[in-house]
């Protein structure tokens, strides 16, 4: 099951053209979508109003070499370590998910393209890195979803209390969880598969399609805003911020996470 | 003036939300970032300010007193038990003051949870929950030293 390739036997039904069209769909409306959150919120404006405001004001200049420095800090601490987390368990949770995102994505637009039908033999490491993505995508997911999540660990509302701001979670989870569900049944041949499918399918759309009403977007301001950051430290602006104080760390951090409830 | 949130920096962790004593920081709904829910509750305590991690709070001062222009920025480090106030005026001055926040360890005083239930029957009694231990007064009151006041932090 783990090496069989869901979509080549998907193919016996369902045309790999119509299959790869639905994946070049959902790539345009990720793009589309982003585009205009970007405008619509205006985010790309603040971002590059901050980043001229903090280079006008600066105590020092910043120069490219630092510059490209300080983009690669921001790309491996802030954006692959995910090190804006101050709370270790959001940190792997996020991880989790994200990585396991980009692999059963990834995975998913290789098998879909390259190895659309059982005629073409599909590596068995692919049909498993996309279990393996798909089962971190849960793993993390669910872990936010029930335990970490700052409505339930902070505001002290119940887990399956659903908002607008859970739409892009939860139609993740929903779009991976059947998707797998669907692989499976398919596998062992059991009825069943074709409802699955279809469910999978319009939780992926939902996925793909709501990036305007989600926060599907993050992934695309929030390194820039960790960058600017970087940049406002470098050059002293700090975001108005003090410096920090010069006397000696005796104490050791001690904080502890939200635990009102 | 009441905090607002910068929700580019703001990670959602529920900081705020718990610590503010008007319990009127809260998660918006739309993007799960702090929100001060009712600004003209807000007292302006700045414990929101101080506790975000992300240093994505601020509160804006009154403009009779502080015009537009100006910047109050202070930040809380735990690590070192002091907290640092950057003032900016519209001229272009600056004042900068760092304070000791604390003689003792962060997270060494216990909450309240972590002491024993209090008794039906201490209801009749004149002293608080937990008094006279929880007033850590055996030894005496903590005082700070001079050699302390010297230091800053101890």
């Amino acid at each position: 099951m783990f090496t069989n390739n869901p979509f080549a036997a998907l193919s016996e039904t369902l045309s790999p053209a119509v299959m790869q069209g639905y994946v070049v769909i959902m790539i345009l409306l990720v793009a589309a979508g982003t585009l205009f959150d970007v405008v619509h919120k205006g985010s790309a404006k603040y971002f590059f109003n901050n980043w001229r405001k903090s280079q006008s004001k600066g105590a020092k200049q910043i120069g490219g070499g630092e510059l490209v420095s300080l983009a690669i800090t921001t790309g491996v601490v802030d954006v692959l370590t995910s090190g804006e987390f101050c709370n270790a368990r959001r940190r792997i949770a996020h991880l989790l998910t994200m990585y396991g995102f980009v692999i059963y994505v990834i995975t998913t637009a290789i098998m879909v393209f390259y190895y659309p039908t059982s005629a073409v033999p599909t590596p068995a490491i692919l049909p498993q890195l996309w279990w393996i993505g798909g089962l971190m995508v849960c793993i993390g997911g669910y872990w936010f979803w029930f335990f970490i999540r700052v409505d339930v660990a902070a505001e002290g509302n119940s887990p399956f209390r659903v908002m607008r701001a859970d739409l892009f979670i939860l139609s993740l989870l929903a779009s991976v969880t059947l998707g797998l569900i669907w692989a499976w049944l398919q596998a062992r041949g059991g009825a069943g598969a074709g409802v699955f499918f279809g469910l999978y399918v319009i939780a992926t759309t939902v996925l793909f399609g709501s990036v305007p009403w989600s926060k599907f977007a993050h992934m695309f301001f929030k390194p820039a805003a960790a960058l600017e950051k970087r940049v406002s430290n470098a050059n002293g602006t700090r975001s108005n911020l003090p410096a920090p104080a010069d006397k000696p760390g005796q104490f050791g951090s001690a904080r502890e996470h939200a635990r009102h409830y | 003036m009441p905090t607002f949130v910068y929700m580019t920096k703001c990670d959602g962790c529920g900081h705020c939300v718990d610590i503010c004593p008007s319990d009127i920081m809260h998660i918006d709904k739309t993007y799960r970032r702090a929100i001060n829910i009712e600004p003209n509750m807000c007292w302006e305590c700045l414990s929101c300010v101080k506790a975000c991690p992300q240093n994505a709070i601020d509160v804006r001062g009154y403009s009779d007193f502080a015009p537009l222009g100006h910047s109050v920025r202070v930040l809380r480090e735990e690590d070192k038990g002091t907290v640092s106030w950057k003032i900016k005026f519209r001229d272009g001055r600056e004042k900068n003051f760092e304070s000791p926040i604390r003689t003792t360890p962060w997270g060494s005083i216990k909450g309240p949870a972590e002491y024993a239930a209090p008794r039906t029957e201490d209801l009749g009694n004149q002293e608080l929950a937990h008094e006279p231990d929880s007033l850590n007064i055996k030894r005496g009151l903590p005082a700070l030293r001079r050699d302390q006041l010297k230091l800053g932090v101890m």
